[in-house]
């Protein structure tokens, strides 16, 4: 049942002269939660976004190699990265909700892809907000600012607004690293319950969550992959002694 | 002197000097007001001028700056925006972007004769337009770009880099995400701009003494190509060129240019505060 939803084949990533990424060869699961951890700039971030080919917006970057999505690599001439980004949803470090009201943040997505019947568009909200585990708090104030909500429902709103377009991944990264414990557990608890109809990837700081809320692991080191695994197994018996160092804490 | 009170005097000073600042605005106003408030009347303002422009009222020349003012706006706002978007959002270091850099701060440092006399051998002489509303309009629409594109690029990029992220990240396209993300949070900025530029043409002179400002006409502009009074440069001639000129008609047009500017400028901020007040962020 289980099979590779994006599959990465000898990918490189360069800013400018500086190499970013170095030969990462691995494949993540649909339907899985796949984390990747590692000191900052190890470029795990990097990796993130280029999923959703978000480092396009960035000057003098390139790429070598492929990942695939489906089967079909992304960085080929004919994708076209607005309908990639469609399918491959990214919820931020810091919750970003744009300042309007909550219905608008969760109904842009939909709305720049061309959905216009306010029936539809209201029943993607709810869906998406519910998806989110978010409906039940703000259904009676859908008119309200975003900015007002606090900073664990504005990040869960980030995430009904990346699910309103109806993608296959989600990219997070760094999602609970403004938050506070109890919102950031109430997230993790999202993660599992949308790893039912999403494909999550998740970068994080934090190895307990690593450990509590994924499937699979990967650590990366100065831009490579050193090791990839079930979470379980990576944690309790790291193949690598650079892995076991940074996850009890000697290195990093 | 210790330099706890070397501080105090410090800021006294400056305090007296930022103050006298407010003292010139509220003397020019109040000088114009006084002498200027006498002659103000409701035939003043919607009648056309009698006795050589000694008697009447100075309807066609207010016509004519309301119809100049609203010409800059049609001419100047779309060329402007643009140009403002294309370098906020879509510029990239290159020579053709360079060269626009350049022509805005060289447009934005000609004297304002020299755009009138720009605008007789552009719009009046070779494009054939003739002394008109067109050619004046045209003419002070160039004068006010520079304004224009500087505040309204400023505006743009001052939107959070993270709105244009989000968009894009969701699938929108480049336009869509300035469409509807970036230009609606840019707007109140890009507005100043708009009427503080406006409202500096609807107050020039030398642009449109040879493109559209007539000495007298005793016939309201019947179009476009006609030429029209206007309320600086009536102003300016009634204050120099009519002899046993009333004062208190010289300064009756003062005021009511001053009015016009001042109002355009005060809709600016109210415009601006109401829709700061719906976008925080």
């Amino acid at each position: 049942m289980a099979r590779d939803k994006i599959e990465v084949q000898n990918f490189n990533f360069y800013y400018g002269d500086f190499q970013a990424l170095i030969d990462l060869n691995f494949a993540i699961q649909k339907n899985r939660v796949t984390a990747l951890i590692g000191p900052s700039g190890c470029g795990k971030s990097t990796f993130l976004r280029s999923i959703n080919r978000m480092n396009d917006t960035i000057k003098n970057t390139r790429t070598v190699g492929k990942i695939l999505l489906d089967g079909k690599n992304i960085y080929d001439e004919d994708v076209d990265v607005t309908n990639l980004r469609q399918q491959v949803g990214m919820v931020f470090q810091r919750p970003n909700p744009f300042p309007q009201s909550i219905l608008d943040n969760v109904a842009f997505g939909p709305r720049v892809l061309g959905m216009t019947s306010k029936n539809d568009l209201g029943d993607i909200v709810q869906e998406s907000l519910e998806g989110a585990g978010l409906w039940n708090e703000v259904k009676h104030r859908l008119s309200d600012p975003a900015l007002d909500l606090n900073p664990g429902q504005q990040q869960r709103l980030c995430i009904a607004r990346a699910i309103a377009v109806k993608p296959d991944v989600i990219l997070m990264d760094e999602p609970c690293s403004a938050l506070d414990p109890i919102a950031t557990l109430h997230i993790e608890d999202l993660m599992r319950e949308l790893a039912k109809d999403y494909t999550i990837v998740i970068v994080t700081h934090n190895m307990q969550q690593a450990a509590r809320a994924s499937h699979f692991t990967g650590f990366f080191w100065l831009g490579r992959m050193v090791e990839f695994g079930k979470t379980g197994d990576l944690f309790a018996a790291p193949q690598q002694e650079l892995t076991e160092a940074y996850i009890t804490g000697r290195r990093g | 002197m210790s330099r706890q009170q070397a501080q105090k005097v410090v800021v006294a000073i400056i305090t007296a000097v930022a103050a006298l600042v407010v003292i010139p605005i509220i003397l020019v106003i109040a000088f114009i007001v006084i002498q200027g408030i006498g002659a103000i009347s409701w035939e003043f303002l919607t009648t056309m001028p009698r006795n050589g422009m000694r008697e009447g009222g100075i309807m066609p020349a207010i016509l004519g700056t309301v119809l100049l003012t609203f010409g800059t706006f049609i001419a100047c706002i779309p060329l402007a925006i643009g140009t403002a978007i294309y370098l906020a959002e879509y510029a990239g270091e290159n020579r053709l972007t360079r060269w626009v850099r350049l022509a805005i701060v060289n447009l934005a440092g000609i004297p304002s004769i020299v755009y009138g006399l720009f605008g007789l051998g552009a719009f009046v002489l070779f494009m054939k337009l003739g002394t008109s509303i067109i050619a004046g309009s045209l003419t002070l629409g160039i004068m006010t770009l520079p304004v224009v594109i500087s505040t309204a690029e400023e505006a743009i990029l001052a939107v959070p880099q993270r709105f244009r992220v989000v968009s894009l990240s969701l699938g929108a396209t480049r336009w869509q995400t300035i469409r509807h993300q970036v230009l609606p949070h840019a707007l109140p900025g890009i507005l100043t701009g708009v009427i503080l530029g406006l409202s500096r043409a609807a107050g020039e002179t030398a642009p449109l003494l040879f493109t559209v400002a007539a000495f007298y006409l005793p016939d309201l502009p019947a179009s476009l190509f006609d030429q029209t009074m206007a309320l600086p440069y009536h102003l300016y001639v009634i204050s120099t060129q009519v002899p046993d000129m009333p004062v208190s008609i010289q300064y009756g047009t003062a005021l009511v240019l001053l009015l016009f500017v001042l109002s355009l400028t005060l809709v600016a901020a109210i415009v601006r505060t109401r829709m700061r007040r719906r976008r925080e962020w």
